[in-house]
């Protein structure tokens, strides 16, 4: 079995699962439950500076019939009082020795009201401290939150400012809602923090209600934008989490980095490891489902790393940061095409139609005497399931016109019924970045580049 | 609808067995439709209803986008969602049916009925009027269908309906189970409100004649349906009661139908298995379904025998009544014989003959026959042409009288007579009575 251990700049806990700085994590009962149900941290809600919170505060993003796939907040940061929390810090981080407790902070931009915030934190003897950069909504209008995080300056001023009086280790939480998430994390690393965590929640605005012309959700005839969180996000976290890992500067630092943003379930949670992540928060998922799901967090992960056979987290962690790239790097010549099992197909026409409509028209409607037909085809004079199944055309690519760009593999419900096959290059390896170098005027010159690829057989379909 | 009408005193046991979905039901039903291009669902449907268009659009909440993507397709749309024998036609089709479960387009298609005919909308706007005028005869799914596509063209339809309602078999003839009357009577006033005028109690024969209809009407229309149940010719048949007549009183005078304790039904098709399920519904301890062939060549469809079994019916297949036996002037039971299979006949099954000396009695103080219907005799005395007995019509759907047009059971020499067959055969005749009229285009 799999150990799931980890160490995080210093910060230990028996499995990598934390609850994100939240809601879930706004009191000690809260925390106390979830580590019974087995979560191995939780980055406390952010505590600092005095705050009145409003009704309405969640907004959520519904599709296909699913719940939840975002939820967006203006919930600010604790407004329990300090006093409160603190106490409450230290008897939980008391009863549970083994997990890890971190708190979350953010004050007025004053080295003062940091220095203070810092020291009563470490007095409660918690593990570790989040400096809250991020929170894009109502702290930001204060000048914290975000307006640190998206000034790289001020975030390294402020850093500095903790790292004066920290004696445990410091994450610096980042926010997404910035062109370049690595200069804040550059910042961060100059700053001398120990960890970096990311992402915090996006701006958004979950919708207008169509019967009444409110925002959604409606405080009080109006509403703005809030933090963006959930499943729908992940991909976004996942690249801002690359992106960390790539840079020269921040990979250097070797900061561990604490990755959250959508992550539901334990594959979601391999897939950040995989990619740098040496902690994981958890926040929407749990605020859908309850503390329960860490079960199947652990269970799974586990399950998996032993089939891949990963003893240990630190073994997983950035295993797939060197295949992420920039398109320069990739390989014109690399070759795939789609391919079709007719076995498995159930002539849906997904493909078809998206392939026919919006991408590179090499998929035929196919006869059962092997001619092209159109669609709808059939006699409409026939009707009944016999009819309907029995003459309907199959579908197949074409496959000398296929660019290989795989959206029909994308619509097609069906588990492994198109695979994008990959084909012997026709051409030797080359990337756009050696063929600048080799020969520029091709990346620069419509005629030249028509000349070029006439010359290396590139028939563009 | 009207709550309030006599008919919605259907006994409890036959109220619609089928509850409504919720919109969360149908929203998640909706989401699992995979929207196939070019959709299996829409060829196997005889009206070929654009099923994923309609469907998406209950997605998207655009239930009045939805009905009318139905109803363009078929006008009775609200009966079809509960009638059709969607195992055999769109349902069947669906391509998550090889591996998952198919969509419930029917009860999809129900939701966005209901909801326009509760809202008491309508989507179709009046054509201008053509000045050209259509007689319908007939009022069951193939008159209603003609007489509305005609309707939306602007054409002055008139249809003429024996009967006190119009709906044919959808008001009288289907279980209140599958389909109340309020549905099938509900269609009936949208026809109406798209502008055809429905005469009821006249009947073609009598203070109507088709002559008559020729020479004021720029065509007519025949949706005739089929005539009587057919004689057993067996004594005591006038003990016998009307499969038919049954379902009817069941529907429109529920509290009247008086229901034996041991029913015997006459006949395996799908009327009969209404039947025995009102009987078994409304209080028979024993229902007995009595059919000379077996379980393979029953022409009532598979999901309707799973149904019956489950009803607690028992069957005696291979086995023919030849004598009702009567006691002091009341049902006693049923004489029957056994039968075995021989070579095929000209239906293309199995013939059954008795065998000698297998005589045997099944109790009963009740004895309903539902055994098909005669084809109409009108047609010959109208001096139509016949195919195999019914009306015989061209591709258009004309009859052998030019301007008589002719569509739904009274026409279906071949393939299974199905309401959703008659609302296509009257979307076809429709098309083609109109460009008579007014030419192509």
């Amino acid at each position: 079995m799999a150990d799931l251990s980890i160490n995080f700049a210093g910060i230990r806990s028996p499995n990598p699962f934390w609850l994100a700085s939240a809601p879930p994590s706004n009191s000690g009962a809260q925390v106390h439950r979830a580590f019974e149900a087995g979560w191995g941290g939780a980055v406390w809600k952010t505590i600092g500076a005095p705050v009145l919170n409003v009704s309405n505060r969640y907004g959520a993003w519904h599709y296909g019939g699913q719940k939840m796939l975002a939820i967006n907040n203006v919930e600010l940061i604790s407004d329990r009082p300090l006093e409160q929390n603190l106490r409450e810090i230290a008897e939980v981080k008391r009863a549970w020795p083994d997990r890890a407790v971190i708190v979350s902070a953010m004050v007025e931009s004053k080295p003062e009201a940091w220095h203070e915030i810092i020291r009563k934190i470490q007095d409660t003897g918690a593990d570790g401290i989040e400096l809250n950069y991020g929170c894009p909504h109502g702290m930001s209008e204060r000048g914290m939150g975000s307006a640190v995080g998206q000034v790289p300056e001020y975030c390294e001023r402020i850093t500095g400012w903790v790292m004066q009086v920290a004696k445990i280790p410091v994450i610096v939480k980042l926010t997404p809602n910035i062109s370049n998430i690595v200069m804040p994390a550059r910042a961060a690393v100059a700053a001398g923090a120990n960890a970096l965590s990311l992402i915090n929640t996006l701006n958004s605005i979950i919708g207008v209600d169509l019967n009444t012309l409110e925002l959604v959700p409606n405080i009080g005839g109006k509403g703005g934008h809030g933090g963006y969180a959930g499943p729908a996000v992940k991909p976004i976290a996942l690249n801002m989490l690359s992106a960390l890992g790539t840079d020269e500067v921040v990979s250097k630092s070797r900061l561990p980095i604490s990755g959250m943003g959508g992550i539901s379930t334990w594959a979601d949670a391999a897939e950040f490891l995989l990619l740098g992540s040496s902690s994981l928060q958890v926040c929407t998922a749990v605020m859908h489902y309850g503390f329960r799901i860490i079960e199947d967090l652990c269970d799974g992960l586990a399950n998996w790393m032993d089939e891949k056979g990963f003893q240990t987290i630190p073994e997983v962690v950035g295993k797939s940061v060197h295949r992420v790239s920039d398109f320069k790097n990739f390989d014109l010549s690399f070759k795939a095409v789609a391919r079709i099992d007719q076995e498995k197909c159930i002539r849906c026409d997904l493909c078809y139609v998206a392939c026919n409509d919006t991408a590179h028209q090499c998929i035929d409607l196919i006869a059962k005497d092997g001619s092209v037909v159109p669609p709808g085809s059939y006699d409409v004079r026939s009707n009944g399931k016999e009819a309907a199944v029995s003459t309907r055309p199959m579908v197949k690519v074409r496959e000398e016109d296929c660019v290989g760009c795989r959206l029909c593999f994308n619509v097609c419900p069906v588990e492994n019924c198109i695979q994008m096959v990959e084909e012997p290059p026709e051409r030797p390896s080359l990337t756009w970045e050696e063929l600048t170098q080799k020969q520029r005027e091709v990346t620069e010159d419509w005629e030249k580049m028509k000349e070029y690829r006439a010359k290396m057989g590139i028939q563009i379909h | 609808m009207n709550e309030n009408a006599a008919w919605t005193a259907d006994r409890e046991a036959l109220k619609e067995a089928l509850p409504p979905l919720t919109p969360h039901e149908a929203l998640v039903e909706a989401t699992r439709c995979l929207m196939c291009f070019d959709a299996p669902c829409t060829h196997a449907c005889p009206t070929h209803i654009d099923i994923p268009k309609f469907i998406k659009k209950i997605y998207t909440g655009n239930l009045r986008g939805s009905a009318r993507t139905i109803l363009e397709s078929n006008l009775l749309g609200a009966t079809c969602a509960r009638v059709c024998p969607v195992q055999e036609l769109c349902e069947g089709a669906c391509v998550l049916g090889s591996e998952h479960k198919p969509i419930a387009i029917g009860r999809l298609q129900r939701f966005a009925m209901d909801y326009i005919y509760c809202k008491g909308a309508d989507v179709f706007a009046k054509a201008a009027p053509t000045g050209k005028k259509v007689a319908v005869v007939g009022g069951g799914p193939a008159g209603l269908s003609c007489a509305g596509e005609l309707a939306k063209r602007g054409h002055e339809v008139t249809l003429f309906e024996k009967r006190e309602y119009a709906g044919g078999l959808s008001t009288f003839g289907i279980i209140g189970l599958r389909e109340p009357v309020v549905i099938a009577l509900a269609e009936v006033e949208m026809i109406e409100r798209l502008g055809v005028r429905v005469e009821t109690h006249r009947e073609i024969g009598k203070d109507l004649q088709l002559a008559e209809l020729q020479s004021n009407f720029g065509a007519v229309f025949l949706g005739l349906g089929l005539g009587a149940t057919p004689n057993l010719g067996i004594p005591g048949e006038e003990q016998i009661l009307d499969g038919l007549d049954y379902i009817e009183q069941s529907k429109m005078n529920g509290h009247a139908l008086k229901v034996g304790k041991n029913v015997v039904v006459i006949g395996a098709g799908n009327t009969a298995i209404d039947c025995a399920t009102i009987a078994k519904r409304l209080g028979a301890e024993h229902v007995t379904m009595i059919y000379r062939r077996t379980a393979s060549e029953m022409t009532a469809y598979p999901h309707e025998y799973d149904f019956i079994k489950k009803e607690g019916v028992r069957f005696e297949f291979l086995s023919q009544p030849i004598r009702v036996h009567v006691k002091n002037g009341v049902v006693a039971g049923l004489e029957c014989v056994h039968m075995v299979l021989g070579p095929k006949d000209a239906s293309g099954r199995p013939a059954p003959r008795p065998v000698e000396g297998s005589h045997f009695v099944i109790e009963g103080d009740q004895v309903v026959k539902a055994i098909g219907q005669e084809k109409s005799s009108l047609a010959a005395r109208l001096n139509l042409k016949l195919h195999r007995g019914y009306i015989a019509v061209d591709e258009t759907l004309q009859t052998s009288l030019p301007g008589v047009y002719a569509g739904g059971d009274c026409i279906r020499a071949v393939g299974a007579a199905s309401t959703v067959m008659a609302v296509q055969d009257g979307k076809i005749a429709a098309r083609a009575i109109h460009e008579r009229l007014v030419g192509r285009g």
